[in-house]
């Protein structure tokens, strides 16, 4: 009797948790969740002659995400402009992360060893770009490297060079864009970590004459490890599906996946494809994901 | 005073590295601000100040109604996704574990993991039916498409600081015989009120700040101030541009440094 009454109360609060979250399910469901799933079926039609689909099974999209048919003999070759976009995605991605993290964990380690009442300061710092418009600092690196921009002018003007460098709609514009626009993303969680280590083990490990470099390997990088992980992960993930910034700094010419995939669903005409390639990005993040879960449930494990 | 000689705090090259990383990340933003002061029609031909942009973008027509159309999609999003991220975050916390909790935590934290030019893509197939039938074009979309991906932000400081709320002031209410929705209205909601207000600004400024979703969805005369940006953008560099995006720059300084000024107080 007792048992079976206090079943009933877990059941009731189970129903009444659901009821509760059902809103906020409810949005996220039908306006992130559902679409993601139509463009899953998407992509396994055909194209319509205008843009949109035929409802015909077609693995033409995704076959066509790495590879092309040539339009007289049909002889299939991988696709050099999808990988060319592809890697470009993936490297430049790799290497934001790289340049964020040489200037973003010395940062946070400035802020970090700050006396107590300075580091607000130098936080806000940091978060007055964080939470600046995206377009609007883009905007603002762009005026520093276009032809007549801030750099070309100075070097122009100090007879160090005849005519402007072009830079813009090249991956190098591409590159100093998102590392940027990222920048923000790695010093925050790198911050925190360094914040919460206690520098009475760094001195425990000179006491014990541990080299300098010898206790920043053992010491200090194992505690800052989580930071680094999840700032990097920060400025991966968005730099893999940036889409703003590859526009206004690589225009046409020099293309993210995130531009591909628009390119499908405008001037391209070619949804299925656009949908494989969106549900490729999303892989491509998913794994990412997953190997940060690894990372960091591999190291709660150990501790 | 602490031994000068040796300080484990001290990395060399990281204060070198820092104050770099400050000058990289506020150059090109003074650099901007300078811009939009310059009456000279050419950008980068200094030509003396002027507020003549300000002038002229406060003169615009475009560029207030999407100044408008900003400030009411934010405002609205942020309160549906706050509303609802509330009501999620008593559903999923102080529970010793109920049935499907990790599917409600990998829905409600699903839009983080999806690319946004993804998303925007997804919704734009999937509206143009849903318009096509009901005929109806209005904000509405716009505005569960953003709480969509703002719910998430919305969660994450309610949901932290149910956590570390105390249970025996609820405890309290209850032994004194007040009802269940007299001790939420009168003792958790007071107590939840900082987590409820810090996720409705997360939400807000995560709706102003999106360009993908609103640049794609948006129905004629739908531009929000970063979707005119966009647009203006296509066409050509015009100073009125820096002052826009000056404009934009502004109104977060104002949000952050507000915020930086109400919690240095308290402490």
């Amino acid at each position: 009797m007792g048992r079976s009454s206090e079943d009933h109360a877990r059941v009731a609060d189970t129903r009444r948790r659901w009821a509760l979250a059902s809103p906020a399910l409810a949005i996220i469901t039908l306006f992130s969740i559902l679409p993601l799933l139509v463009v899953v079926v998407y992509s396994f039609l055909s194209p319509g002659d205008f843009g949109g689909v035929h409802w015909k099974l077609s693995f033409e999209g995704w076959f066509s995400v790495l590879f092309e048919r040539d339009i007289f003999d049909d002889t299939v070759s991988l696709s050099d402009a999808h990988l060319t976009i592809l890697t470009r995605s993936v490297v430049l991605s790799l290497a934001t992360t790289v340049i964020t993290l040489f200037l973003g964990v010395p940062t946070a380690w400035f802020i970090a060893t700050r006396p107590q009442k300075q580091r607000a300061f130098w936080l806000l710092l940091i978060t007055i770009p964080f939470w600046t418009n995206l377009l609007v600092r883009t905007i603002a690196v762009q005026e520093m490297i276009r032809s007549d921009g801030v750099f070309n002018r100075i070097m122009l003007g100090l007879g160090l060079i005849d005519e402007p460098i072009q830079m813009m709609f090249t991956n190098f514009a591409l590159l100093v864009g998102m590392a940027y626009v990222f920048l923000p993303l790695m010093v925050l969680p790198v911050y925190s970590a360094i914040e919460r280590f206690d520098f009475r083990l760094a001195e425990a490990g000179y006491d014990l004459y541990a080299s300098r470099l010898y206790c920043l390997r053992r010491v200090i990088l194992p505690m800052v490890r989580p930071g680094v992980i999840a700032g990097s992960i920060l400025v991966f993930i968005p730099s893999l599906g940036a889409y703003v910034t590859p526009r206004i700094m690589g225009g046409g010419k020099s293309m993210m996946l995130g531009n591909l995939i628009e390119m499908q669903f405008g001037q391209g005409r070619n949804w299925p494809l656009g949908a494989a390639l969106s549900l490729t990005l999303t892989a491509l993040v998913l794994v990412a994901l997953i190997w940060y879960s690894r990372l960091t449930g591999g190291g709660s494990r150990r501790d | 005073m602490t031994d000068k000689r040796f300080d484990v705090r001290r990395l060399p090259a990281a204060a070198t590295l820092a104050i770099t990383c400050f000058v990289i990340l506020y150059i090109p933003m003074v650099i901007l601000v300078a811009n939009s002061f310059n009456s000279g029609k050419v950008i980068g031909d200094w030509d003396g100040v002027s507020l003549r942009w300000y002038a002229a973008a406060l003169q615009n027509d475009a560029f207030i109604s999407a100044g408008i159309t900003s400030l009411i999609l934010a405002s609205c999003a942020a309160l549906v996704a706050t509303t609802t991220a509330t009501m999620a975050a008593l559903a999923t916390t102080r529970t010793r574990g109920f049935k499907g909790e990790g599917t409600i935590h990998l829905v409600l934290n699903e839009p983080l993991m999806v690319p946004e030019i993804v998303l925007a893509i997804a919704l734009v197939i999937i509206l143009a039916q849903v318009r096509q039938f009901t005929g109806y074009n209005g904000l509405g979309y716009l505005i569960i498409a953003h709480s969509a991906f703002c719910i998430p932000f919305a969660y994450m400081p309610i949901r932290a600081r149910l956590e570390g709320m105390d249970l025996t002031l609820e405890t309290a209410a209850a032994d004194l015989y007040a009802g269940r929705f007299y001790t939420f209205r009168k003792v958790t909601l007071p107590l939840l009120a900082p987590g409820i207000l810090a996720g409705f600004a997360l939400a807000f400024v995560v709706s102003l700040d999106d360009v993908v979703i609103s640049d794609f969805l948006k129905a004629p005369g739908q531009d929000t101030l970063p979707t005119y940006l966009m647009g203006q953008l296509r066409r050509n560099l015009t100073s009125e541009i820096y002052a826009i995006s000056s404009l934009l720059l502004l109104i977060s300084v104002l949000i952050v440094v507000g915020a930086w000024l109400l919690t240095r107080k308290k402490t």
